[in-house]
């Protein structure tokens, strides 16, 4: 089977997110004073071939604990979708 | 007379000034290239500053799974003498050999000027020919020099010295803007448990030359030697 995974890696909570904080004073500056907490990550998609649902998002939390987070200063979530 | 290897990524471009301020010392410096698996018999290891693999994902990332860097992981466990310089210290600190990482400047601008700052730490293996506390102008050049590590991390670096370097304080009068990227407790640079490894954003390669106006990086490469002074 193969599976769609959508990888979303955030900065940790509580870390200085310089970009979020440029973007949310930018959207001030266009009139949107109403958005706030704005922090920028990455969005990661992948084809996994796995016998199962729970294989696949087994193996990429390896690929994210190994290589596409990074343990120390980032957060991930996954959505995994039969393809 | 020493073996120095500097080691060269697709997109390094410090190796050649690197290599450079090796040879000035005399030693017998050469180029691996990040495919290589082997060292060539280095007694020490430069990993220069530049953009391995364009800072794909994240500084120093990919560089860290390169066949060289295995190599590089055994030299710096047997306690063979590590040094990274900007994008050196982040593919340290992506391959676990130094804490922590270093993400985007604070001021998200691309900084590239000279720092003053602070040796304190000179029980290492490139800092021995520096006088504790010796303040060094140095250049920087860096998008992503924001030390950042657990704040446990930052309690261990500061109990154990193992804080090589430091942006002077505004306070102390510097001509230049102190803290260049907003890195935790002004770190410029740190060592490992060892002393032989070793991560710093300024570039001392670059200020190695009193021809070129600046001299104060000279030192990490007069202190290179085989063996590690202990702390």
């Amino acid at each position: 089977m193969s599976f769609r995974v959508h990888v979303r890696v955030m900065p940790r909570t509580g870390l200085l997110d310089p970009q979020g904080q440029a973007v949310e004073h930018a959207l001030s500056a266009l009139g949107f004073a109403e958005a706030g907490g704005v922090r920028i990550g990455r969005a990661i998609e992948l084809e996994v071939a796995a016998a199962s649902r729970g294989e696949a998002e087994t193996r990429v939390r390896q690929m994210c604990d190994k290589l596409l987070a990074n343990p120390v200063t980032e957060d991930y979530l996954l959505e995994v979708e039969e393809s | 007379m020493l073996n120095v290897a500097v080691v060269r990524f697709p997109g390094s471009n410090c190796d050649g000034d690197a290599l450079r301020a090796a040879e000035q010392v005399g030693a017998n410096a050469y180029f691996v290239w990040h495919r290589d698996t082997g060292l060539d018999g280095a007694d020490i290891v430069l990993l220069p500053g530049g953009f391995s693999y364009g800072d794909y994902l994240r500084a120093g990332a990919i560089a860290r799974f390169s066949p060289i860097m295995q190599a590089v992981q055994r030299h710096a466990a047997a306690g063979g003498p590590v040094l990274g310089i900007c994008n050196g210290f982040q593919i340290l600190c992506e391959a676990h050999l130094l804490p922590g990482a270093l993400l985007r400047n604070a001021g998200l601008t691309f900084v590239s000027k000279p720092v003053d700052v602070v040796v304190e730490q000179t029980a290492t293996a490139f800092t021995s020919a520096y006088e504790p506390g010796a303040r060094l102008r140095l250049p920087v050049a860096h998008g992503d020099g924001r030390y950042v590590a657990a704040p446990d991390t930052l309690r261990l670096l500061e109990a154990e010295g193992r804080v090589v370097l430091r942006y002077v304080p505004s306070s102390e009068g510097s001509p230049f803007q102190p803290n260049p990227n907003g890195s935790a407790n002004h770190i410029a640079g740190i060592a490992n448990g060892l002393g032989n490894v070793v991560g710093i954003m300024p570039h001392p390669e670059r200020a190695a030359d009193s021809m070129l106006g600046a001299g104060d990086g000279l030192g990490f490469f007069t202190s290179m030697d085989a063996k590690v002074p202990s702390p």
